[in-house]
C-alpha cells in the first residue's frame, strides 16, 4: 500500500494534486446528493 | 488512541476547523487558506509543512469553488493563462525563499511577522468598511460590473509592448500583468495563500477588465496556480495530506452551508466581526512569535484560542443568524397559511 502521507518528489507530488482533486470533486458531490437526500427525508420525519 | 497519526482531538480539531473555515470562505469568499497556515504554525508544524498544507486546501477549496460556478462568468483566457504562467514563477521563486529561510532558521519567524502584517491590515481595511457603513447613510454610487476603474485606465494608457488584447476589448502591457500576477505569486509561495484577495482587485484595478471578468478570470487562473503550488511543496513532502483531507472534509459541507447563508444575512451585519476576527488572528500570531522567543506555553494557548476561537465565533454567528432568519421564516409562514410556498 502507498503512504500518501510520505510522497515526495515529482511523482508523489503528482499523486498528492490528483488525490486533492478527486477528494475535492467526490465532496463536492456527495453533499450535493445529501442536500437533495436529506431534506425530504428530515420533511418526512417530522410531519410523521 | 490515534487515528491516521492524529490524536482523536486534533482530528476533531481539523475537521470542525475547516468546517469554520469553509462557512467563512462559502459567505464572504475569501478566509480560507490564510486562517490555515498560521494555525498549522502555531499547532507547530514547520514553516514548509504549514505553507504547503495551505496551499493544498486551497487547492482544493478552489476545485469544489470552480465546480459551484462552473460557469465562472466572463473569463479571458488569454490573460488566465499569462496570469497562470506568471503567478507559477512567482510561487516557485516564493517557495526556493522559504527553504533558504528554513535552512537560515527564519523561516518561522518570517512567515509569523508576513502574517501579523497582512491579517492586521486586512482586519483594519474590513472594520474602516464597516464604520464607513455605520456612518454612511446609503447613498453608494452605483459602479457598473462592466466599468474599468479610473486607475486601471490610466495603466492602459502606458502601452509598453508587447500588449495583449483583453477579452473585455481593452489592451494591457505583459509588463504589468507580469510585475502584478509575478507580485501576487511571490506572496502566495512565501506565505502559503491562495491569494484570491489579492489576484481578484489585482487584475481589476492593475490590469483593467471589467469586475466580473476580473472575478472569472482569478477563478480560472487560481485552481491552476493553486495545483502548481501543492505541486512544488509537494516534490519536498512538505503537504500533509492527512490534515489537508480533514480540512477539506470539514469546508466542502461549511462552503455550502455559509454559500446558502448570503441568501439569508446581511454581510453588512457580520462584517465588523470578520475585521475584528483578522484583527484578532493577527495579535495570535504576534503572541506566537512572542512565545517562541520567550519560551513560554501559556502564550502559545492563548494564541491559538485568540486564532481558532475568533474565527469559530465568526463563523458561529454567521450559523446563529441563518437559524433566527430561518425561525423568522417559519413564524412567518405558521403566521400567514394562505402564503404561496
Amino acid at each position: 500500500m502507498i503512504d500518501l502521507t510520505t510522497l515526495s518528489g515529482p511523482t508523489g507530488a503528482t499523486l498528492v494534486v490528483g488525490v486533492i482533486f478527486v477528494q475535492a470533486l467526490a465532496l463536492y458531490a456527495g453533499y450535493a446528493v445529501l442536500e437533495r437526500v436529506l431534506p425530504p427525508l428530515v420533511e418526512t420525519a417530522t410531519s410523521t | 488512541m490515534e487515528i491516521l497519526g492524529l490524536s482523536l482531538a486534533l482530528l476533531a480539531l481539523f475537521v470542525s476547523f475547516g468546517f469554520m473555515v469553509g462557512v467563512l470562505f462559502g459567505f464572504f469568499g475569501m478566509g480560507g487558506s490564510f486562517l490555515v497556515t498560521p494555525t498549522l504554525l502555531i499547532l507547530g508544524y514547520p514553516a514548509s509543512v504549514a505553507i504547503g498544507s495551505g496551499l493544498a486546501f486551497y487547492f482544493g477549496t478552489s476545485v469544489i469553488a470552480v465546480m459551484k460556478h462552473y460557469d465562472v462568468g466572463q473569463v479571458d483566457y488569454r490573460l488566465g493563462a499569462v496570469l497562470f504562467v506568471v503567478l507559477s514563477i512567482g510561487i516557485e521563486l516564493g517557495s526556493r525563499l522559504v527553504f533558504a529561510l528554513e535552512a537560515l532558521g527564519i523561516a518561522n519567524l518570517i512567515t509569523g511577522v508576513a502574517y501579523v502584517l497582512l491579517l492586521g491590515g486586512i482586519g483594519a481595511l474590513f472594520l474602516r468598511r464597516a464604520y464607513n457603513l455605520e456612518t454612511e447613510d446609503g447613498d453608494d454610487e452605483d459602479i457598473s460590473d462592466e466599468d474599468i476603474p479610473a486607475v486601471a485606465q490610466r495603466i492602459q494608457s502606458y502601452t509598453v509592448p508587447p500588449m495583449i488584447d483583453l477579452s473585455s476589448g481593452g489592451r494591457a502591457s505583459v509588463w504589468t500583468i507580469t510585475g502584478t500576477g509575478g507580485g501576487v505569486g511571490l506572496v502566495s509561495g512565501l506565505i502559503g495563500v491562495g491569494g484570491g484577495f489579492m489576484r481578484m482587485p489585482a487584475i481589476y484595478y492593475v490590469i483593467g477588465t471589467p469586475l466580473t471578468a476580473a472575478v472569472g478570470t482569478s477563478l480560472f487562473a487560481g485552481l491552476f496556480s493553486g495545483a502548481f503550488g501543492t505541486f512544488t511543496y509537494g516534490r519536498t513532502g512538505s503537504v500533509d495530506l492527512v490534515v489537508v483531507s480533514l480540512l477539506l472534509v470539514g469546508s466542502a459541507l461549511g462552503a455550502r452551508i455559509g454559500s446558502a447563508a448570503t441568501t439569508m444575512v446581511e454581510e453588512d451585519d457580520v462584517i465588523v466581526y470578520f475585521g475584528l476576527m483578522m484583527v484578532f488572528a493577527s495579535v495570535g500570531i504576534a503572541l506566537s512569535e512572542l512565545a517562541n522567543w520567550l519560551g513560554t506555553d501559556a502564550l502559545d494557548t492563548l494564541s491559538v484560542l485568540l486564532l481558532v476561537g475568533s474565527s469559530f465565533f465568526v463563523a458561529s454567528m454567521i450559523l446563529y443568524k441563518v437559524v433566527q432568519a430561518v425561525s423568522t421564516d417559519g413564524s412567518t409562514a405558521r403566521a400567514t397559511p394562505d402564503g404561496d410556498d
